[in-house]
């Protein structure tokens, strides 16, 4: 079960002609899919994309229904190569992941599908995780584009904008038997917009009238000779027919001025991604407004890759000077704009990166800044008047505001409250105070999160599952042994041979950590291959254990309990000390908390109002006996763990607090317990709706209680007035 | 002067040219900001403007900070579509909403939020970052800080603890802060539109029409801002007390001690006396009248007595050390029972049990006994290992079943022998040193001899964390001696506290001392 439910919102999926779609940009993508009639698709989450597998999974009904196949992909790989099935036949198919690393993953199959080339529309839709929030090392996936020539579209943020692309973009890779990407950044992914909905189609094809005729054609198999004539055919043939069809189909746009009332010297050319922050940045020059009514004349090139020729030049025509606004590096369009102008002896210059920053978010202030340079340089009399930009370093620059920067603390991500897998990293930090610190190899997913404080875990973080693969090295008899970790989410996308098969092969001494928590927790909670939940369209319930050990693994241990930080602690420690050669695995198995509360909580709410006994529990803090030194937070980073100040004078420092949103996982009573910390945390257990013997039993030890406790205090010293 | 309004040479795409409406909603992951996003977008599409949200989830999803972003704008005349942009302009925004006030300090950091033009609706609620609690001290950032730059950055503030007022109508933040958001005047739309939008959303409905009125209201009344809460006044000291035990300390305390530290000591003879008993307060009291003369001969009074004032809390905090028997009888306190009760919310038809969690040592043991005893048996190192076998694991108390209240009432009892144990007698001498130093450096430097006193801070914890506290205290304390000769060893000693209190791995501390050392070096030798 996903994180979020789009239940709801799919059923807009069933839209029709002429009805007027609302809502956020993954679903346009959906139902532009559908409208295009793809016979398949398939991918691997991750933002921004995670929404759109959710999308299509919660959508899987009203697939069927038209008869789409949709597959959650083991990994981009697998989703990569999925779509061979374009290759022979003529069936339209689309698979997204996140990039670049998601295209790093499925890099091969792309090679393989470009060289050889399509039938049936082939689209990779990409979520372009750059700038700002971005989880991922930054980088373009432009350049996968142009090495394996696959056309790159990067639509305008606007839906309907969008949607013309997806179903233009089967369209030409028919035209030109290539597949394509369409790249869509995380803020276009989550933008509400709306556009006039088709129509959805069913596949003109259908996958099973394909299985039942198989097709087979040497020509488009990645094999000499035949691949030396792939290469020949991209560029006398299917390149040609894509320029062609790019152009006739306009999907690139010019805005602003254009023939006679193109006056001016100088122009943009804007990567469709760019468009609404270069409009408002032109609307801060006064030189547009809000409905992007332009004085400059915009070249928008909503497909990245090819460059067009003709369209250049033609933009071109008469101006002095061109800017290319394109975000990240390197400048890959702009060196492309000079190589055609330089060919076609234009006058025009082309400038870029040497106006505008290489690296980093093109936010609207960004943009302000570099074309008003640009301007400045080329055609100073379009600024006119030079209205005045927002300019916040007046307010940025002022005392009180420079004081903040030290104030407001950073902060970075954490584990959520309640997250099983705090409490391994709890007892990692733990044994190490005792052997000293070991190296760790880290791995994408939640548990990434153990390399930020309070946990400061973790040295290296080369790739999606490749934690324990990144310590390979690290083999050496005697020395201190490497651990590393990997999530069940990354153990399946391919950890179980790059990390685990690997080191059993090679006879590796290290310690392996495996934390499952039953779903792909950082992307959103979807079911994996051991997901511990029945899922009627997948198989589950498939025992991580029992794979490491058919791979060969024999030291192998599950901690079935993870907030059991003193097994933990104790099987880390076996595992760093023992005899035993090859790999010592751990599998640290406990379900995602957020999963678990989106779970259980309906189900505890309706058992308390239907009368059932139920036990709801909570931790608190004896705040007398705690004594602010805050060694439990440095063993934690729970949200719901903090402190607070105690109007006592007498106390400097604010002690421990656990707020409402306590999930009772125990980590607190756990860790004080194993690391000997202190006695303050207690664990509240309120019985709703009593037993009869819950309320003998309470009556007759509380009557006691009360008893002795009132002999006490009586006899106490009374500062009573 | 420069004319800046904007003169196009474009035919208007609508009846203006002007921007649209930008509001960014600044939070962490997981407090509902995409709720309230959604229903300002509803908000807006329900009168025909065209409304666009973005935001980021995923990673910085998981409570990071997060920045959700909405612009909304009139169509244009014949239905022209504005672009809108997918990230606030700093400079450039009309509303931002802050879901914690550190938050709101953030936005104001990002440049968002500007005096020309931004509302700033913000919580005053703080949830703290985990480096403001990782600290072995007091690490809070500094709130006012923030309430002083938004009275400098933003045209009109709406600050109060929307997260409170939302639970008293039991509801989430976003409720109140939509509240806020109608009353605040920045948007076009009746209040009504607003109840529309929420009912529309389905869930909890009544509480968050609840949290949204009160929320509009407090925001319409206006409450004088940022008046400081009224500083908690001292109890002034009782003319007499009913039990004659305490009247007698009383009376000691108001002849013996400097007027200045009275209401100090007033708290901590209570702490003490809890602790322990009435001869404990007055052995306390029998300290402070020592030290209140050390301190009159040192010229204490042109100090306000601060010496005194200082010790009578450190004193307090130093003779109630945390032991077994103490924490056994703050767990089987009554009043604990109910303050539980009052946290979880307990209702009559229900039934409250806690669960300690404990993890006595050997070492705890044999301190609780009287001294020979516990000599003794640290002497026959196996007898005390095998012991400790039995003794050092994790237990886990019930203490409202009989199983776990009579041995925790007992451990309550056994106060009695406390004043003969090993522990006692370990504090008391440390305690008697620590004083003894304080007391020395007095006369020469005055200020040496508090700073002195309030090293004691650096005590706390139990076990290990103990253990680490004693050292470095230990270390603040044969520094500040090494260096007691100079005029600013008491800046030092503040210096070496400050250092040991904000960070917990002694990195700090330790550099300070290098700090000391490397200057101490070059001194001429007197």
């Amino acid at each position: 079960m996903a994180e979020r439910s789009f239940a709801k919102e799919v059923e807009d999926l069933k839209l029709g002609d002429g009805d007027l779609f609302r809502g956020e940009g993954i679903l346009a993508i959906t139902k532009a899919l559908l409208q295009s009639g793809v016979a398949y698709v398939g991918g691997y989450q991750g933002s921004p994309i995670s929404h759109l597998m959710d999308v299509l999974a919660d959508a899987n009904d009203i697939l069927d229904d038209l008869g789409v196949v949709f597959q959650s992909s083991a990994s981009e790989a697998t989703a990569g190569a999925m779509l061979s099935a374009s290759v022979m036949y003529p069936l339209r198919g689309a698979v997204a992941w996140k990039s670049t690393v998601g295209t790093n993953v499925a890099s091969d199959a792309l090679s393989n599908l470009a060289s050889g080339g399509v039938t049936g529309g082939a689209m990779v839709i990409v979520g372009e995780d750059y700038g700002e929030g971005s989880s991922i090392m930054q980088e373009r996936t432009h350049a996968f584009a142009m090495k394996s020539q696959m056309w790159l579209l990067d639509p305008r943020p606007d839906q309907a904008c969008m949607v013309n692309l997806i179903e233009k973009g089967f369209e030409l890779s028919e035209a030109s038997n290539t597949p394509v990407m369409l790249q869509v950044r995380v803020r276009s992914c989550h933008m509400t917009g709306e556009f006039a909905c088709k129509n959805n189609q069913r596949p003109k094809v259908s996958l099973r009238e394909a299985m039942d005729n198989p097709k087979r054609d040497l020509g488009r198999i990645v094999l000499p000779p035949a691949a030396y004539e792939h290469e020949v055919e991209k560029i006398k043939v299917r390149m040609p027919t894509a320029i062609d069809f790019i152009r006739d189909h306009k999907l690139n746009e010019f805005f602003g001025p254009t023939g006679e009332e193109k006056t001016g010297k100088t122009g943009l050319i804007v990567v469709g991604g760019m468009y609404n922050s270069t409009i408002r940045a032109l609307q801060f020059l006064g030189l547009c407004d809000a409905y992007g009514n332009s004085r400059v004349p915009i070249y928008v090139m909503n497909v990245a890759y090819p460059t067009i020729k003709s369209e250049v030049d033609a933009f071109c025509e008469g101006l002095d000077a061109v800017l290319m606004v394109e975000e990240g590096q390197p400048e890959y369009i702009e060196q492309s704009i000079s190589t055609i102008l330089a060919r076609s002896k234009s006058p025009t210059e082309v400038h870029g990166k040497d106006y505008l920053p290489m690296g980093g978010d093109y936010t609207a202030a960004v943009l302000t800044e570099g074309i008003g340079r640009f301007l400045d340089d080329h055609e100073p009399a379009q600024l006119g008047n030079r209205a005045p930009v927002p300019d916040p370093v007046p307010i940025l620059t002022n005392p009180a505001v420079e004081r903040l920067s030290e104030v407001v603390p950073a902060r970075p991500p954490g584990l959520c409250t309640g997250c099983p897998e705090r409490p391994i990293f709890a007892a990692m930090k733990m044994l190490f105070e005792e052997t000293g610190t070991h190296h760790v190899s880290a791995d994408i997913g939640c548990h990434l999160f153990s390399i930020l404080p309070p946990f400061n875990l973790g040295a290296t973080t080369m790739g999606f599952g490749l934690g324990p693969a990144s310590a390979a090295a690290f083999n050496v008899k005697g020395a201190k042994r490497s651990i590393s970790i990997m999530g069940d989410g990354g153990f399946w996308h391919n950890g179980l041979t790059s990390g685990i098969g690997n080191a059993v092969f090679n006879k590796h001494d290290g310690v392996f950590v495996i934390v499952d928590n039953f779903y792909s927790s950082a992307t959103g909670g979807q079911d994996i291959l051991s997901s511990r939940a029945e899922n009627k369209r997948r198989n589950t319930n498939n025992s991580i254990v029992d794979a490491v050990k058919g791979i060969g693994a024999k030291w192998v241990r599950q901690v079935d309990h993870t907030y059991d930080v003193t097994r933990m602690r104790d099987v880390l420690k076996e595992a760093l000390t023992t005899e035993a050669e090859g790999p010592k695995i751990i599998v640290a198995s406990s379900e995602c908390m957020l999963n678990k509360q989106r779970r259980v909580k309906p189900q505890v709410a309706k058992a308390i109002k239907g009368g059932k006994r139920v036990v709801k529990e909570k931790f608190g803090v004896d705040e007398d006996v705690c004594t602010g030194d805050h060694a439990c937070m440095r063993l934690s980073g729970c949200p719901s763990l903090s402190v607070k100040e105690l109007d006592d004078p007498l106390r400097d420092d604010p002690v421990a607090s656990i707020d409402d949103t306590c999930v009772a996982c125990g980590n607190c009573g756990e860790v004080a317990d194993a690391a000997v910390l202190c006695p303050s945390f207690f664990r509240a257990e309120v019985t709703h709706n009593p037993s009869a013997w819950d309320r003998f039993g309470a009556r007759f030890s509380g009557s006691v209680i009360r008893f002795l406790q009132t002999r006490r205090e009586k006899r106490a010293v009374s500062f009573e007035v | 002067m420069k004319d800046d309004t904007v003169k196009l040479g474009l035919k208007p795409g609508g009846p203006a040219t002007e921007r649209p409406i930008s509001i960014a909603i600044v939070a962490m992951g997981g407090q509902g900001g995409g709720v309230l996003t959604g229903w300002i977008v509803a908000l807006a599409e329900a009168h025909g403007w065209v409304a666009q949200s973005t935001s980021v989830p995923g990673v910085a999803q998981r409570t990071g900070a997060t920045i959700y972003y909405v612009e909304m704008m009139r169509p244009g005349e014949g239905g022209q579509k504005p672009v809108l942009a997918q990230m606030p302009t700093p400079g450039d925004v009309d509303v931002v909403i802050a879901s914690e006030f550190m938050e709101a300090g953030r936005s104001i950091l990002r440049g968002i939020v500007t005096p020309d033009r931004t509302t700033l609706i913000a919580s005053s609620h703080r949830a703290l970052a985990v480096s403001e609690k990782m600290a072995p001290g007091d690490s809070i950032a500094d709130s006012g800080a923030v309430t002083e730059a938004i009275g400098v950055v933003a045209k009109q503030e709406i600050v109060f603890d929307m997260n409170a007022m939302a639970v008293a109508n039991g509801s989430v933040i976003s409720s109140s802060m939509f509240g806020s958001l109608a009353a605040s005047g920045t948007l076009p739309f009746p209040r009504e539109a607003y109840y529309e939008v929420i009912r529309k959303g389905g869930k909890g409905v009544e509480a968050s029409i609840r949290a949204f009125d009160a929320a509009h209201e407090r925001t319409e009344t206006r409450p004088p801002a940022g008046a400081p809460e009224p500083a908690p006044t001292q109890a002034a000291l009782p003319a007499t007390l009913r039990d004659k035990r305490a009247n007698a300390l009383l009376a000691r305390l108001r002849s013996e001690l400097p007027e200045q530290a009275h209401e100090m000591a007033w708290l901590g003879l209570q702490k003490v006396v809890d602790f322990q008993d009435a001869a404990y307060g007055d052995e306390y009291l029998d300290i402070l009248s020592d030290l209140t003369r050390a301190d009159r001969a040192a010229g204490g009074e042109a100090h306000g007595f601060e010496f005194t004032a200082t010790a009578t809390k450190y004193l307090a905090n130093a003779m109630v050390y945390d032991d077994v028997i103490r924490v056994a009888r703050i767990k089987t306190q009554s009043a604990r029972r109910q303050r539980v009760a009052d946290e979880v919310g307990l209702k009559d038809d229900q039934v409250l049990h806690t669960t300690e969690f404990m993890h006595p040592r050997m070492e705890e043991v044999a301190s609780t006994l009287p001294v020979g005893l516990a000599n003794w048996l640290k002497s026959r190192k196996r007898l005390y290992d095998w012991l400790d076998r039995r003794i050092d694991k994790g237990r886990r108390i019930s203490t409202y079943r009989l199983s776990g209240f009579l041995p925790l009432h007992v451990a309550g009892a056994l106060k009695g022998l406390r004043r003969k144990s090993l522990r006692h007698q370990t504090e008391a001498a440390h305690r008697d040193a620590w004083l003894a130093d304080a007391t020395q450096a007095l006369p020469r430097n005055y200020a040496l001899g508090v700073a002195m006193l309030t090293f004691r801070r650096l005590i706390k914890g139990y076990s290990d964390t103990h253990v680490r506290g004693h050292s470095k205290f230990e270390k603040a304390m044969q520094t500040t001696k090494s260096i007691a000769d100079r005029d600013d060893a008491a800046e030092w000693a503040r210096r070496l506290l400050t250092s040991a209190i904000k960070d917990a791995s002694s990195e700090d501390l330790d550099g300070t001392i290098r700090t000391i050392e490397s200057f101490r070096a070059n001194e001429p030798i007197k």
